[in-house]
């Protein structure tokens, strides 16, 4: 019996060098910011060649990495466990706990990680062109790859400490690199902006993995042996039934809440559009790919502790669903009255995290993470056709309504790339975000949470509006301002109608203004090679941009769900098979070797339990104790084409444990699409027949209109005003909380310290006088000049002994040796 | 008793030998005084190696009478320095290192 069930349950999964050394991926660029910085001035291309090799080295690992996975996905059954590949080594060790560090390699984080190394190696090979003859170059280059080393090093992260190293690393070179022209006020306070608001949520993060450890730590070690940072420990435990309901709510609030801080939620998304000081390359790489994502990942990576933790399953709103269901509506509407285009991106950004969100917390695991990668591509694209316009069109200002306007007639490869992409974000049929979006609309709808289905359907059509005018502010009507070719000079004319326009004080500041550090020269001589007036951008940019274009139509298919499920590939690879694993399973997988067996319970139990456990790895027959428990029915009949059922997330896992939640998913109808279709074109339509009367015809009764109407003003300057929620941060709760903190603590340090330390003094002082008259005048030096004075009289007694004559000497000696002489001869008779 | 003998002279030539060491005052003179205290030496080890049929003692006196040599070409060479230096090989000149 034994050797059947193991020849049944041994598909032996296959694995591969990228696989194994997928570790290795964070450490390349890493390995490369060194280089850089010790090396880049003194190489020709200034370090970027660099970091632009280490992307390309991260890139073909993770693909490579990735390739195989989807070889050990295909080679192993079609619904058994596939096995991540988990590799750990101690990193150091205190108080008997050990940290690991090491790899957790999965679907989840590999489709992360091919989407951080590619978009990254684009972005850089971009930013050669973007930045030449920046001043502090190679110093960005430098930045920019150790920022993609810790995204890199989150994504692989075998347990929690790991993970926040990566984190941490991310949020400081965010720090240099919006403030990377940091000569510029408003660029070192957007920084400092961006650092502290997420440290804020970055507590959440310190303080939910102490909960969870400690909670989770007792389980771990008994139950597979690994500590309680261990990620794949915690989501064994989260889905285990055994984790408290205190510790495992608080510890996925608080989890949570270092997502909101870093991915931009509702309320600390207020460093985001203010991150847009940095350099555009820098807004593309963070707002597509990494930090922005990591909050979302955090939560995906950890997935079951939040789907235990905020009871995902049976509720209909929870912390996480709500906060992203009020970040999409919030932040679209505030894409809508920026001139700024790259703060429209940056809304839209919080916007579509939102939507991540709001799936993540809603159960739709996979749209969610499928999200993400489509998502990287387009929004990169739009990131980097914003800053292919301001290299090459409007000197480097970003005011759509001032220096932009009609510029597809300049720029066509600019133009084309950024509406297909503006068309994947709204959603539109064949592109990328229509096959993201729309599922996690369906399938918020799908498990029960009605309401924010129709808050997504809503961030839709807003999601339409706003891209419709920035892409008609843009490019069409008459060009206006530099786009027109003024000449203006960069510092006067650039900055006034900017400073009026958020006169609310500490914005972002509006522009890349470089021009005004000591490039100036350098683009001068640019502008007036080229051309004056606007013109397309050098290869440089635009092939990042064609290929992220493409990206953008071509990504949505990997999972296209109307297709049926044979396009489903996504899906397929990403998804974690959802089984009762026994824990020996996961320890064997701790062993490391890569390759795992296919866990089935026979190692736990004799005969009778062996049976069942062949049984289970035989056919898969965990529907059969599912649906014994009575789970199964409903899911299999509503569930469409996941005929496949698992107990998984919904109960007590028996004589195993279970890694991942059993999620259904939204059966696809075209009605469904058919309605978000609609909305999103009536979006478009109304938005553009809007853009069309106010700026090209000036209809009376809509230009001034804010003005005019009381009520319309008053929402106009509530949302130019961003809520006030800046003004409530920094009026309010930094002047209400850390004001008085600093005045009490500068009293404290006047009157108490102080006190003390002068006391002190004076005590020393009064002490010390006594011990130098007493002890040093007395005794010290009593006893210092005593022992020269005896050396003194001592060699004065000695001295006429030294004559200097080799006789006397002579003489001395041999008297001395007699005397020793009959001495000995005494004592020996 | 032969050794008695042997031992005498020994004796008296260490004596001898002192006594120049300390009396003298010219350098070569105290050389050849520190010369026979050495060949005093070897008439002891002789003898007591001829007494107790062993020839270390014979290895030993070779070994001295060896190093003996050594002794005077360093001494002789310092004694011509002297004299280069200060045209006399007296040693009651040669006080500068009185305490």
């Amino acid at each position: 019996m034994f050797a059947a069930s193991s020849e049944a349950g041994s598909a032996v999964l296959s694995s591969g060098f990228f696989l194994e050394h997928a570790w290795a991926i964070p450490i390349i660029p890493a390995v490369a910011f060194a280089l850089i910085i010790f090396f880049g001035k003194k190489m020709p291309m200034k370090g970027s060649e660099f970091g632009i090799a280490s992307m390309l080295g991260s890139l073909v690992f993770a693909a490579g990495a990735g390739y195989q996975w989807i070889q050990r996905v295909n080679g192993a059954g079609e619904e058994s466990y596939v096995a991540p590949i988990v590799k750990t080594w101690t990193w150091w060790q205190s108080g008997g706990v050990e940290f690991g560090i090491g790899q957790h390699i999965d679907g989840l984080s590999l489709a992360v990680l091919c989407v951080v190394a590619f978009i990254s190696s684009l972005v850089q090979i971009y930013s050669v062109e973007y930045l030449r003859g920046d001043r502090r170059y190679t110093h960005f280059f430098a930045s920019l790859t150790l920022f993609s080393a810790g995204m890199m090093n989150m994504v692989v992260a075998e347990n929690m400490i790991q993970l926040i190293l990566g984190w941490e690393i991310m949020g400081l070179c965010s720090f240099m690199l919006i403030g990377h022209w940091w000569e510029e006020a408003a660029n070192s306070r957007a920084a400092l902006k961006a650092f502290f608001t997420t440290r804020t949520g970055d507590m959440g993060l310190l303080a939910g993995t102490s909960i969870l450890f400690f909670a989770a730590n007792d389980w771990t070690q008994k139950t597979l042996g690994v500590s309680g940072f261990s990620i794949r420990g915690l989501s064994a435990w989260a889905l285990s039934g055994d984790p408290s309901h205190m510790a495992i709510v608080w510890g996925a609030a608080a989890l949570f809440i270092a997502a909101i801080g870093k991915s931009g939620q509702f309320p600390l998304h207020t460093w985001l559009p203010d991150a847009m000081a940095g350099p555009t390359p820098v807004s593309s790489l963070l707002h597509s790919s990494t930090m922005v994502v990591a909050g979302v990942f955090l939560v995906a990576r950890l997935y079951p502790v939040f789907f235990t933790g905020m009871d995902i399953l049976h509720g209909s709103a929870n912390f996480i669903v709500i906060i992203g269901g009020i970040t999409i509506v919030i932040a679209a509407a505030l894409a809508f009255v920026q001139t700024d285009i790259k703060k429209v991106l940056a809304y839209s950004t919080v916007s579509q995290l939102g939507y991540m969100m709001m799936g993540l917390g809603a159960g739709a695991w996979l749209p969610a993470v499928f999200h993400i990668f489509t998502h990287a591509f387009f929004k990169a694209c739009l990131f980097l056709g914003a800053g292919s316009i301001s290299h090459s069109a409007s000197h480097h200002s970003f005011e759509m309504k001032k220096d932009m306007g009609g510029l597809r007639k300049f720029m066509p490869v600019t133009f084309t790339t950024w509406v297909v992409s503006t068309l994947a974000l709204c959603g539109v049929f064949p592109f990328s975000g229509f096959f993201s979006k729309d599922e996690i609309i369906d399938n918020v709808g799908h498990n029960g949470y009605t309401l924010f289905m129709y808050i997504g359907l809503g961030g839709a059509f807003l999601t339409a509006a706003y891209m419709t005018r920035a892409t008609y502010l843009t490019f069409f009507g008459e060009p206006r301002g530099a786009a027109a070719g003024e000449h203006h000079d960069e510092h006067g004319d650039a900055h006034a109608p900017h400073d009026s326009h958020d006169d609310h004080g500490h914005d972002a500041h509006g522009h890349d203004d470089h021009a005004s550090h000591d490039t100036h020269a350098a683009h001068d001589d640019h502008h007036g090679d080229a051309h004056h007036g606007p013109h397309e951008s050098p290869a440089l940019i635009t092939v990042p941009l064609i290929i992220l274009a493409t990206l953008a139509i071509g990504s949505g298919f990997l999972n296209a769900a109307p297709f049926g499920e044979k396009w489903e590939n996504f899906k397929k690879w990403v998804e974690p098979r959802v089984e009762v694993i026994s824990p020996t399973g996961l320890a064997q997988v701790v062993g490391g070797a890569g390759e795992v067996r296919v866990a089935s319970d026979e190692s736990t139990d004799t005969t009778v339990a062996g049976e069942e456990a062949s049984a289970t790895s035989d056919g898969h027959g965990e529907e059969a104790t599912a649906s014994g428990d009575g789970h199964g029915e409903e899911a299999t009949t509503e569930g469409g084409h996941s005929a496949h059922e698992s107990p998984c997330g919904s109960e007590t896992p028996k004589d195993g444990i279970c890694v991942a939640p059993m999620i259904h998913h939204a059966p696809f109808k075209w009605s469904k699409a058919l309605m978000s279709m609609i909305i999103v074109f009536l979006g478009m339509l109304i938005s553009w027949t809007l853009c069309v009367q106010l700026y090209e015809k000036k209809n009376k009764s809509l230009v001034g209109l804010t003005e005019r109407n009381p009520l319309l003003g008053k929402g106009y300057r509530f949302l130019v005003n961003k809520y006030y929620l800046d003004a409530l941060y920094e009026n309010v709760i930094v002047r209400g909380i850390a004001h008085p903190i600093a005045a009490a603590a500068y009293w404290v340090n006047q009157n108490v310290l102080d006190g003390i330390v002068n006391g002190a003094g004076t005590v020393t002082k009064k002490v010390s006088g006594w011990v130098y008259r007493n002890v040093d005048q007395r005794v010290v030096d009593g006893a210092v000049n005593g022992s020269g004075n005896a050396a003194t009289g001592l060699g004065g007694f000695l001295r006429p002994v030294q004559s200097g004559k080799v006789n006397q000497y002579g003489a001395l000696l041999f008297g001395t040796a007699a005397i020793g002489a009959l001495v000995l001869v005494i004592i020996n008779t | 008793m032969l050794l008695n003998q042997f031992l005498i002279l020994g004796a008296v030539l260490f004596c001898i030998g002192v006594y120049g060491v300390i009396a003298r005052r010219n350098a070569v003179l105290v050389l050849m005084s520190i010369e026979l205290i050495l060949n005093s030496v070897n008439i002891n080890l002789l003898a007591f190696s001829l007494r107790n049929g062993s020839p270390d003692g014979h290895t030993f006196a070779l070994y001295v009478i060896a190093v003996a040599a050594a002794e005077v070409g360093v001494g002789l060479a310092m004694v011509l320095l002297m004299y280069r230096n200060r045209r006399s090989i007296a040693l009651d000149d040669l006080a500068e290192m009185k305490g």
